[in-house]
């Protein structure tokens, strides 16, 4: 297959950006998005040219390092899957592919479809743990867990925090990354203890970061890889707004 | 606490969600009583008069205006804030995402053309009837008696620009209130994957309630016009 790569490039965080357009030829339908890309900065760096910079790590779909917006959808228009995990054989054979960073004032580009996704982690360091005793490791049954509890906790645990949610929110707004880690461990007897501290810490710092409101638009959902509902928003309204009355 | 409701992404959208319910509420009162007009002009202008320049009419008057203040005001910040965290450089391709309704993307707008309806209404309406009264005026501008509602809902709407403007801004309210309704549920809470089908069917019945109820009224009092 052959594709018309549209690609925003941008030297540095301080510089201005801009699309470039490359052509890849006789790629095999079964070559992941990201080897795509390995392909074309193969072709790129035998050029002398500067190769493409784009995040990646595991490439089976679990770590959340890998982002993109691929033609309007964040991971590409594959349902359910991150970026790594999406095919060439979902596109058109000769259509023209537009590439851009994840856009968002909280994630800034440092360099071509790479950006800082710190936020995040500021966020999780703000209260997405459970404080416990680091001694040997607790008998796995000493707390029972209703299983529709332990499902739950579950889905919600499944966020990669890749960011496509702020990424592809109208309002750039993180509500379902801080809802899926504060949903993950409220719905748990070990998190539920700090619940309270958790909620309002997370909010906190999201809102510090320049995240911006959720307004139930729904569309982190649909792009979400992994398919978090907005349930978990629903949860982190409910856990929030409890704590702060209780104060 | 009332720190959060100024400072706080969450604090700021829970007063969204309550101030949007208040006047959800009062929108199915206003279109329960507007009904009446339909059925008898003497029960309407009873209506009318007791809801005039009375103490109690006034407070709820203005406690009606603060609530729609309220839910402009923190939309307009919102937005702001919004519009900041998206950043200066945008999508070059963008995609309607499955499942999400144009409305929820488009609430403010919507809002705008609710409350450019709202002010047309109170030309229409509230300058010629409470207003008048509390003037210590007994007739505006019309002619007409501030408490004679079924007049002036009879003057107003033999005007077809004015019927058409009136079913412009009922569905804009339509859509806002389609969004609203179940996105007020939402920011609370009170809401999870099994009443997510619930909860937007009700929206869109209380939206479609309350949309009927005013079309009603204007549509047969143009067409008894004719």
């Amino acid at each position: 297959m052959d594709f018309k790569l549209k690609i925003w490039r941008q030297k540095d965080a301080k510089s201005q950006g801009a699309f470039e357009t490359y052509e890849v030829k006789n790629i095999s339908a079964d070559t992941s998005f990201l080897e795509m890309l390995d392909i074309l900065n193969n072709d790129l760096v035998h050029a002398g040219k500067e190769p493409v910079a784009f995040d990646h790590d595991c490439r089976e779909g679990i770590c959340g390092m890998c982002s993109l917006h691929i033609n309007g959808h964040a991971h590409g228009p594959s349902q359910a899957v991150t970026t790594c995990q999406m095919y060439m054989r979902k596109f058109k054979d000769g259509s023209t592919i537009t590439i851009e960073p994840w856009r968002s004032a909280a994630f800034p580009v440092i360099k071509d479809l790479v950006v800082n996704r710190g936020a995040y982690d500021e966020i999780l360091q703000a209260g997405g743990y459970v404080s416990v005793r680091t001694n040997s490791v607790p008998d796995g049954n000493a707390i029972p867990i209703p299983k529709a509890d332990a499902d739950e906790s579950m889905d919600a645990a499944a966020c990669v925090g890749c960011g496509a949610c702020a990424a592809t929110c109208k309002n750039g707004s993180a509500m379902l990354f801080v809802a899926a880690r504060v949903s993950s461990l409220a719905k748990l007897p070990q998190g539920r203890v700090e619940g309270a501290r958790r909620a309002k810490a997370m909010v906190a710092k999201m809102d510090e970061l320049g995240f911006g409101n959720c307004t139930n638009t729904g569309a982190c959902q649909a792009q979400c890889p992994k398919q978090i509902s907005i349930a978990h928003i629903a949860r982190l309204n409910r856990e929030f707004l409890a704590a702060k009355f209780q104060d | 606490m009332s720190c959060f409701l100024c400072n706080s992404s969450l604090g700021k959208k829970l007063v969204m969600s309550v101030t949007g319910c208040a006047l959800v509420l009062f929108l199915l009162f206003h279109m329960s009583m507007n009904l009446v007009a339909l059925i008898s002009a003497e029960a309407y202008n009873a209506v009318c008069a007791f809801l005039g320049a009375n103490w109690y009419a006034v407070v709820a008057t203005v406690g009606l205006a603060a609530l729609v203040v309220l839910h402009f005001v923190y939309a307009l910040i919102l937005t702001i804030d919004n519009y900041r965290a998206r950043g200066k450089q945008r999508y070059a391709v963008t995609v309607n995402e499955p499942g999400v309704e144009w409305a929820s993307k488009n609430m403010l707008l919507l809002g705008v053309i609710v409350v450019l309806g709202l002010l047309l209404h109170l030309c229409h309406f509230w300058s010629k009837m409470m207003f008048v009264e509390l003037m210590g005026q007994h007739e505006n501008a019309l002619g007409l008696a501030p408490t004679d509602g079924a007049a002036l809902i009879e003057y107003t709407f033999s005007n077809p620009i004015n019927v058409v403007l009136y079913i412009v801004w009922l569905a804009a309210l339509w859509l806002h209130l389609n969004h609203g309704v179940w996105s007020m549920f939402q920011t609370v809470g009170w809401a999870n994957d099994i009443w997510y089908p619930r909860l937007k069917c009700a929206a869109k019945v209380v939206s479609t309630l309350v949309i009927l109820g005013f079309a009603a009224v204007v549509v047969a009092f143009f067409v008894c016009s004719l």
